[in-house]
C-alpha cells in the first residue's frame, strides 16, 4: 500500500492506547487521500483538548489556536484564501462548551469549511469532568451527584440554525465515517460532522460497545433535505441516528457573499491596496 | 476684532446639530477659514444634551477651547450644560421667543426663516445660513455645497434648502451690520486644498494605505467608526469586513487571517480589549502579526460609554498572559493617526508582534483641516516568503524573526501552534527548546527598539520644565503652552509610548522638572517613565471627568508650574 500523504510517519502521539481519536485521525487521512487532496492545500484548525491535538499528527498546514476558538479562526483562514480546504477539527468541550457562541454564529455565516467534532461525552485533557454532551446521571470528580444539566444536542441546534450540512458518525465504523466526512468536505458551506468516540480513560459509561448498541443509520428512504423530519429524527428519544441528517444546498457560502471576491478569487496575501482609489477617496474630503 | 471664533452648537440628540456642523465646517473651510470641530454627547439615541464645538480661525487650529464666543442652543437645557464655558462675552444666538431664556438672546429667527423657506425641516439649513452670514462665508460656496450635500433630493427640496440658507445668511449679515456682532477672520486661500478628516477616518484610511484588507470587530463606542468606514468601502478596496459575534471571535479571526496572509485589524474599546486578552497572547506565541485599534473611553466596567479618557494604556501594555513583545502607538494628531495606523501594519508584519494604535473618543470625533495625506511616503511591506518543503515556521534566527510563510504559497507546510513548540511548530515540553523559543520571541524587542517613532519636542530647546504627553493631549498641550507664554518650558509628545523610544533619554535627563499631562487619574505614562525611562515625574496634570483637556485649562495649569 502506498504511504498516505497526510501520514506523519513514526511520531509520538499523546493519546491513550485504544482512544477513538486514532480511528478518526486515520479515517480523515484516508478520506483526504482518496479525494486527491494534497497536504499543501489543506489547513486543519483546532483549539485545545486531546482531539485538538489531531492536526499535530496530520501532515498538512495547521493552526492550533485557543480553547474554543477554532471556528472564528477557520472562518478567517477560508475568507483570507478561499482556495484552501479548511477543516476545523476538535472535541466536544472545545466546540460545544468553550466555543458555543462561535458555533451558533458560524452556522449563521456558513463559511465553506468542515467542522469535525470528536464527541466522547467527557473531558479528557482535564481528567474526567462532564462535557456539554455528557449524559444525565454521569458521575465525575466535579459532577459528584451525577450530571443533572440537559445534554447539549448539536444536531438539533444545527438543524434549528439551518446549518447547511449536519451529520453524525461513529469512530467504530471507519468506512461509513469516511464517506460522511467526504460528503462534508465536498459540501459547499459549513458542514458539521459530530463523531461519537469512546474515551477509554474517563468515560466508563459510553464505551465502544455502548455507542454501537445505541446508534442506528438513516437509510436510502431518509430525505435529508426535509428539515422538519430531520429535526424529529435528531430529537427522538432512544438511539442516536447516524448519517447525513440534514442538508440545505440553497445557502450561499460566506466567502461568496464577500465583495472582496466578486471580481477575483485571488487570495488576500497576493493583493495590494489600490493607491489611486485611495487618493481619490482622500481628495473627496477637501 | 476676533480672528478665532469658537461656536458651540447644542441640542438634544436628533435635533440636527450634526447636520449644521457638517455643512458649516465644510463651507467655512472652502471659504478660506481654518476650522476645528469636536463633539461631546450622551449615551442615548434621542434627547439629552450634546454639543459640538466649532472653531473658525485665520490660522490652523487643532485643539478644543473652553470659552464660547457664540452659543447656538436648540434646546434651553444646553445653557446649564455649558454654564462653565460661558463668559461675559458669550453671545447666545437663537430664536429668542422659542428659547424664552432669562438671559439676553441675540435674535436669529431660525424657525421663522425655515417656515418662510418651506417648513420646519429647513431649520438646520437656516441655522447654517445665519452662522455663515455672521462669519461672512462665501455665499456662492454655501449654495454650491448645499446642492452637493442634498443631491438626490427633489429639486424643490434643494431649492428650499438654498432659500433657507439665503434668508439665514441675510439675517446673519444684518446682525453684524447693525453692530451686534463683529468678527474679522482673514482668509487663507490654501484651505481649499486642505482636507477634513476625523480621527476615525484617519485611522481607517491609514489602515487601507498600510494594506489592511481584513477587519473583524464587534461594535463598541467609540471605536466603531473605524469598522463602519472600512465596511462602507469594502467593495472599493476589497476588504473583508465582518461584524464578529464578540471581541473574542474578532481577535481570533484577525490573528488567523494574518496566518493565512491577510493584513487584519480589530477595532475595539477597553471592555472589548479586555475580552481580547487571550487572543493577543495567542498572536504573541504564534508570532503572527496583529493590529489592534483601541479607542479608549472611561472605565471601569461600562464607565462613560461616549466620553474620552486615556485610562487603558496599562491595559494595552499588559493585555494577554505570558511574556512577549508588543508595540503601542498613540497618535496625537490627525496626520499621526493616519501615518501610525499605516505603519502599524508594516511593524506588525516585519516584527511578527501585536501592534496597538491607541486613540480615544476625543481623537475619533475630532477633525481640523490638514494638508492632504502623502501616500508616496507609505509602502506596504508584506514580509512573506515563498516556502519550500522542510520549511520551519519557528526557525531560530539571529534577530528572532522567522521568515513568515503562508498556506498555499510554496510547497512548505505552515504549522502555527499556541502550545510551546519547536522550530517545526509542533508541541514540545523540552526545556531547552522552551528557552530557545522564549529568547527568540523576546529577542524581537531589540529589532523593535532599533526603529522607534521618536518623541516630538515643541518649544525651546533649552527648556527647564518638560511637559510630557502622549496621544490626544498633543494639540491641547501645544496650544496651552503657547498661550501660557512660558519660555522655560517645552512639550515632549510621544506618538510611540511602548517601547519607550531611546530618543527620550536626553530630554528626560535635561529636564529639571518633568510634568506628565494625561487624561486619566493615575498618570499611567508617568509610571511607564519610571519603569522604562528611569525618570520619576515631578508632577502631573490629570483630568478624568470624561472630557478632553481644553486649551485654556492647560494654559492655566502650565502657568502655575513653579
Amino acid at each position: 500500500m502506498e504511504k498516505n500523504r497526510f501520514d506523519m510517519g513514526d511520531i509520538d502521539i499523546a493519546w491513550c492506547p485504544g482512544c477513538g481519536n486514532f480511528r478518526i485521525l486515520q479515517t480523515v487521512q484516508e478520506t483526504l487521500e482518496k479525494m486527491g487532496k494534497a497536504p499543501e492545500e489543506v489547513v486543519f484548525v483546532s483549539g485545545i483538548g486531546q482531539a485538538a491535538k489531531t492536526p499535530h499528527y496530520m501532515k498538512s498546514h495547521f493552526f492550533n489556536g485557543l480553547h474554543g476558538r477554532a471556528l472564528p479562526a477557520a472562518t478567517a483562514i477560508k475568507a483570507a484564501n478561499p482556495g484552501l480546504t479548511v477543516i476545523a477539527e476538535s472535541g466536544d468541550g472545545d466546540m460545544y462548551g468553550e466555543g458555543g457562541n462561535h458555533l451558533i454564529h458560524t452556522m449563521r455565516r456558513n463559511p465553506n469549511i468542515t467542522n469535525i467534532v470528536h464527541n466522547n461525552m467527557v473531558y479528557g485533557l482535564t481528567k474526567g469532568q462532564a462535557s456539554p454532551t455528557s449524559r444525565l446521571g454521569m458521575v465525575t470528580p466535579v459532577q459528584v451527584h451525577g450530571v443533572f444539566e440537559e445534554p447539549f444536542n448539536p444536531m438539533a441546534m444545527a438543524i434549528a440554525m439551518n446549518a447547511s450540512f449536519v451529520a453524525r458518525a461513529f469512530s467504530g465504523h471507519p468506512e461509513q465515517t469516511g464517506e460522511i466526512i467526504r460528503q462534508a468536505i465536498e459540501h459547499k458551506g459549513y458542514a458539521l460532522v459530530d463523531v461519537f468516540q469512546p474515551c477509554v480513560s474517563f468515560n466508563k459509561m459510553n464505551t465502544l460497545k455502548w455507542f454501537a448498541d445505541n446508534t442506528w443509520y438513516v437509510d436510502g428512504s431518509y430525505n435529508p433535505t426535509d428539515r422538519a423530519e430531520a429535526f424529529k429524527t435528531v430529537t427522538a428519544e432512544g438511539k442516536f441516528a447516524l448519517g447525513v441528517l440534514y442538508v440545505n444546498e440553497r445557502r450561499i457560502p460566506f466567502e461568496e457573499n464577500l465583495p472582496a471576491y466578486k471580481r477575483s478569487n485571488t487570495p488576500l496575501y497576493m493583493r495590494s491596496p489600490d493607491r489611486e482609489k485611495l487618493a481619490e477617496l482622500i481628495a473627496t474630503r477637501k | 476684532m476676533i480672528n478665532d471664533v469658537t461656536i458651540v452648537l447644542g441640542g438634544q440628540a436628533g435635533q440636527g446639530i450634526q447636520t449644521i456642523e457638517f455643512i458649516l465646517a465644510r463651507v467655512l473651510k472652502r471659504s478660506g477659514y481654518h476650522v476645528f470641530s469636536t463633539k461631546e454627547y450622551m449615551s442615548r439615541i434621542r434627547g439629552g444634551q450634546n454639543t459640538i464645538t466649532l472653531r473658525a480661525a485665520d490660522r490652523p487650529v487643532s485643539a478644543l477651547t473652553r470659552h464660547i464666543d457664540i452659543l447656538l442652543p436648540l434646546d434651553p437645557g444646553i445653557l446649564e450644560h455649558v454654564a462653565d464655558r460661558m463668559t461675559v462675552d458669550t453671545v447666545i444666538l437663537g430664536d429668542a421667543e422659542a428659547l424664552s431664556l432669562d438671559r439676553a438672546v441675540l435674535d436669529a429667527p431660525i424657525s421663522r426663516i425655515a417656515r418662510e423657506a418651506g417648513g420646519k425641516i429647513y431649520e438646520s439649513t437656516a441655522a447654517v445660513g445665519v452662522l455663515a452670514g455672521i462669519l461672512e462665508a462665501d455665499q456662492t460656496i454655501l449654495r454650491d455645497y448645499l446642492r452637493v450635500y442634498f443631491r438626490g433630493k427633489k429639486p424643490k427640496v434643494i431649492d428650499q434648502n438654498c432659500a433657507a440658507a439665503d434668508l439665514g445668511y441675510a439675517a446673519g449679515r444684518k446682525l453684524c451690520e447693525d453692530g451686534s456682532l463683529s468678527y474679522s477672520i482673514a482668509r487663507d486661500e490654501k484651505t481649499a486644498d486642505r482636507i477634513l478628516v476625523n480621527g476615525a477616518e484617519a485611522v481607517a484610511l491609514g489602515a487601507i494605505a498600510g494594506g489592511c484588507n481584513f477587519i473583524s470587530s464587534y461594535p463598541m463606542s467609540p471605536s466603531t467608526g473605524v469598522l463602519t468606514f472600512l465596511a462602507s468601502h469594502d467593495d472599493t478596496f476589497d476588504i473583508v469586513a465582518e461584524q464578529a459575534e464578540d471581541e473574542i471571535a474578532a481577535v481570533n479571526m484577525a490573528v488567523a487571517a494574518w496566518y493565512a496572509g491577510a493584513r487584519a485589524m480589530a477595532t475595539t474599546s477597553g471592555g472589548g480589549l479586555a475580552l481580547m486578552g487571550e487572543g493577543i497572547s495567542l498572536a504573541g506565541v504564534l508570532e503572527t502579526p496583529l493590529v489592534i485599534h483601541l479607542a479608549q473611553r472611561p472605565g471601569p466596567g461600562t464607565g462613560l460609554p461616549t466620553r474620552t479618557e486615556q485610562g487603558d494604556l496599562e491595559l494595552a501594555l499588559y493585555a494577554g498572559h505570558g511574556e512577549f513583545p508588543r508595540v503601542i502607538y498613540a497618535p496625537g494628531t490627525i496626520e499621526e493617526a493616519f501615518l501610525l495606523s499605516a505603519r502599524a501594519f508594516n511593524t506588525a508584519a516585519r516584527c511578527q508582534v501585536p501592534v496597538f494604535v491607541l486613540t480615544d473618543q476625543y481623537t475619533m470625533d475630532t477633525y481640523y483641516d490638514i494638508p492632504e495625506f502623502e501616500l508616496e511616503a507609505i509602502s506596504v511591506e508584506k514580509h512573506i516568503v515563498e516556502t519550500n518543503a522542510g520549511y520551519q515556521r519557528y526557525r531560530l534566527t539571529e534577530d528572532g524573526v522567522s521568515p513568515r510563510g503562508v498556506p498555499g504559497y510554496g510547497s512548505g507546510l505552515i504549522a502555527a501552534d499556541s502550545d510551546e513548540h519547536d522550530e517545526d511548530g509542533h508541541i514540545t515540553e523540552s526545556m531547552t527548546v522552551r528557552n530557545a523559543q522564549v529568547d527568540k520571541r523576546l529577542g524581537k524587542m531589540e529589532l523593535i527598539m532599533k526603529d522607534p517613532v521618536p518623541p516630538v519636542l515643541t518649544g525651546p530647546e533649552d527648556f527647564r520644565v518638560l511637559l510630557v504627553g502622549w496621544g490626544s493631549t498633543c494639540q491641547p498641550i501645544r496650544e496651552g503652552l503657547e498661550r501660557s507664554g512660558r519660555t522655560d518650558t517645552a512639550h515632549l509628545h510621544f506618538p510611540q509610548v511602548y517601547p519607550l523610544p531611546h530618543q527620550a533619554q536626553g530630554y528626560l535627563e535635561q529636564a529639571e522638572k518633568v510634568i506628565v499631562v494625561e487624561n486619566n487619574a493615575t498618570a499611567q505614562f508617568g509610571k511607564l517613565l519610571i519603569l522604562h525611562g528611569g525618570r520619576e515625574p515631578d508632577g502631573a496634570i490629570l483630568k478624568y471627568d470624561g472630557l478632553p483637556f481644553t486649551v485654556e485649562e492647560l494654559a492655566d495649569a502650565i502657568t502655575e508650574i513653579d
